[in-house]
């Protein structure tokens, strides 16, 4: 490791060795900000120039041919019309209602697995395999069990048609991503509950704190670090969901339609324009939430452990 | 990189992604200029690609080898894609766009034919040079465009009605040639012990591409019309009123049943297979699958194939099927016209249906005494594509497909009243089509 490091070198002033240090070091870095720039930088910003790309096409009544004209201008983002309101709904009472749920049942998870319990290794891994099954996969499993003569019904003995285009289908969406996503949370808060030291529990128990109290003044607030870098997470992830609701429910049904739905639509229809903005605008949408999130909550994502 | 000089020069300009077909041909700007089309070029012969979904028959690989040892020198290769006819136009679409060579034979679905040809993404073929002549006239339609031939048809398909044969016999009633004597039928057989819990009818009604098939055959049948011959919408008309008051009605007063709203061509197939329909619109590959003797099916044997009913006498089917077009930045078109005649000639399309029942485009199929044996719905199925009418030849079919299922979801949901509906719908299509 420290022969990595750069030696003092003798006879060279503080600050020119200062500068020395920080060539070396975005040398050293500049492999990773290359890559950076190539696969997250280039396409953000040829995202936001196609945006401004306005196209209007017409049919050339003698061949059929489709004549297209481009010109840059900001047409693309007067868009805020009904479907897309409703995509901002969708994707915002998604995100708030299921990472509500997400963490009550995740954190609930994270207590059950770190008891001392006979038989703790099957209890991890049942509550972590919805984690390892893939979205579109899991959004098939649950489209069978939401289907008209599936399990929910029969459990339920109800006769809800789930995937449909109703408030049903949104409740099928929320059930599913809870049941998927509520383990990461688990998972996240277990690795917290384990870097809790015994000897706060003893003095505690010492103290003659009762369970409740040992779960809410010690419990909660020691793991209040990781659970908000989970739960922004969390946030980050269900404002950007797809699969799920396109492979449960289906493309283009208003009760479960998401702003990244609405942008592949667009874009599947030939339409970069209008789907780059709409891109452009779930992105400053997700920075927007995520900033306000770490301010109100301050979620440590970047200095580890200054809490 | 091994790009001929005239493309580095491309390349240094940063065009990168012309890269790729400027290797192949020399010149990026394939498109002529405006309103002049691009006559495929005949001396063009070379190893080619056919894209296509996946041969899970194995029968597209050995009619292959089959060119293949009669052209060493034009080899084509198979480029299988994914499944679902979505992924496979994003694929096309992404293959026309980077203007790559990579496919040259794109073996494509019906409806994309005025959006490909539009674009020029694919090129004119030469009519008297493949084989569309003797094959059904409205099956050889999808492949047009403003009147000229942009593929040629590989397969084609239509709907029929499945009918309990059983459940008609026991009732003594014939199968329905109009609504009204299906539901009359529906009524009988209801009152029989054996078909008072039974659905009466179902069809493709999620909202997808087989609602815009199931509406348009309401449409149809009901003697109205999606867009009129200059391509114009028509769905505000008395009968297309009438043709939609038909499926939402039958929601309604329980003809279908609710949980076929979230019906696709295999829910509804479940349904028939467990004895739960009467009727059913479907493709005809479920003659064989509801016909396995395995125990899959609980109506093996007991059911028929009739034309869809409609208002007033028969009704007419939509049309599916796939077509083959030749991609506009492909190399060695000549090879591609030659293969596309042999891929799609009758002997072809005779092993085709016998492997995997796809219907052919050739009018003589349906009557070859051999073949009907095998397949005794032949004749009604030849019926029903004869009349059928081609899905609308639209540009921008993407958009227009969504306004015809976003608003027919919405009547047979019984969120908007049919009325309603169809003046919505209408509006929605006029600025479609008018874009």
């Amino acid at each position: 490791m420290t022969h990595t490091l750069p030696r003092p070198v003798p006879g060279l002033s503080r600050n020119k060795r200062r500068a020395r240090e920080g060539r070396l070091a975005l040398l050293f870095v500049s492999p990773s900000l290359i890559a950076l720039l190539l696969v997250v930088g280039y396409p953000i910003l040829a995202a936001l120039r196609m945006s401004f790309e306005v196209s209007s096409t017409r049919i050339d009544p003698a061949t059929g041919f489709k004549v297209t004209s481009t010109r840059f201008g900001l047409a693309n983002y007067a868009v805020v019309d009904g479907r897309f309101l409703n995509a901002l709904w969708n994707t915002t009472t998604f995100t708030v209602v299921s990472v509500a749920i997400e963490v009550v049942i995740g954190v609930a998870m994270a207590l059950i697995m770190s008891q001392e319990l006979r038989g703790r290794g099957l209890i991890r891994a049942s509550i972590l395999v919805p984690w390892a099954i893939p979205t579109a996969v899991s959004a098939l499993l649950w489209r069978w069990i939401f289907a008209p003569d599936g399990v929910a019904n029969a459990v339920l003995s109800a006769d809800v048609v789930w995937t449909g285009n109703a408030f049903s289908s949104w409740v099928a969406v929320v059930v599913a991503d809870t049941w998927k996503t509520a383990p990461f949370i688990g998972l996240l808060v277990l690795a917290g509950l384990q870097a809790i030291p015994r000897e706060v529990y003893e003095a505690a128990r010492v103290d003659g704190s009762k369970p409740f109290t040992t779960f809410w003044r010690i419990t909660v607030p020691m793991v209040r670090p990781v659970l908000a870098v989970a739960v922004l997470f969390r946030i980050l992830d269900v404002l950007r969901m797809f699969d799920l609701p396109y492979v449960l429910v289906g493309p283009r049904k208003d009760s479960v339609e998401t702003l990244s739905m609405l942008a592949y639509d667009e874009m599947s229809n030939l339409r970069f324009g209008p789907a780059s903005a709409y891109a452009a605008i779930l992105f400053v949408y997700v920075v927007a939430v995520a900033f306000a999130f770490v301010r109100l909550f301050g979620a440590d994502v970047t200095r580890r452990g200054a809490s | 990189m091994r790009n001929p000089p005239a493309s580095r020069r491309l390349l240094a300009a940063g065009v990168v992604a012309v890269g790729l077909a400027a290797a192949g041909c020399g010149s990026p700007s394939a498109p002529a200029a405006d309103g002049a089309p691009t006559p495929t070029p005949v001396q063009d012969r070379g190893p080619i690609t056919l894209a296509s979904s996946k041969d899970t028959t194995g029968t597209v690989q050995a009619q292959l080898d089959r060119w293949n040892t009669d052209h060493p020198a034009e080899k084509v290769t198979l480029v299988e894609l994914p499944e679902s006819a979505d992924q496979q136009r994003q694929l096309f679409i992404q293959n026309a766009q980077t203007k790559s060579d990579a496919y040259t034979v794109l073996n494509m679905d019906v409806v994309w034919t005025a959006e490909f040809a539009a674009n020029r993404w694919i090129d004119e073929l030469p009519a008297d040079k493949v084989p569309t002549g003797k094959m059904i006239p409205a099956v050889v339609e999808t492949a047009t465009y403003f009147n000229k031939l942009y593929a040629v048809p590989y397969n084609t398909n239509g709907g029929l009605l499945f009918y309990r044969k059983d459940l008609l016999d026991a009732a003594h009633v014939q199968p329905p040639t109009t609504w009204a004597e299906m539901k009359d039928a529906c009524a009988k057989i209801k009152a029989l012990p054996q078909g008072k819990d039974l659905s009466c009818y179902a069809g493709q009604f999620d909202k997808y591409e087989g609602l815009t098939v199931n509406f348009a055959e309401a449409v149809d049948s009901a003697g109205g019309s999606i867009v009129d011959a200059e391509g114009k919408p028509t769905v505000d008309t008395d009968e297309a009123r009438k043709g939609l008051a038909f499926l939402a009605d039958s929601f309604k007063d329980g003809t279908i049943a609710k949980s076929a709203i979230s019906f696709k061509e295999e829910e509804g197939r479940r349904d028939f297979q467990a004895g739960k329909l009467i009727f059913h619109r479907q493709w005809p590959y479920q003659w064989e699958l509801a016909n396995k003797s395995d125990g899959s099916s609980k109506v093996a044997g007991k059911f028929g194939v009739a034309p869809l009913p409609g208002l007033t006498g028969p009704g007419k089917s939509s049309l599916g099927g796939l077509n083959l077009a030749v991609s506009a930045f492909a190399k060695h078109k000549a090879t591609a016209l030659d293969f596309i005649s042999f891929f799609a000639s009758e002997d072809n399309a005779r092993k085709n249906l016998e492997a995997s029942s796809a219907a052919p485009p050739y009018a003589d199929l349906y009557t070859d005494s051999e073949l009907v044996k095998k397949y005794p719905y032949l004749p009604v199925l030849r019926d029903s594509i004869n009349t059928a009418a081609p899905r609308p030849r639209v540009v921008a079919y993407g958009d227009f497909t969504a306004v015809i299922q976003e608003n027919a979801y919405a009547a047979i949901s019984g969120t908007k009243p049919v009325d309603q509906a169809l003046t919505d719908m209408q509006a929605g299509l006029l600025k479609v089509v008018s874009k």
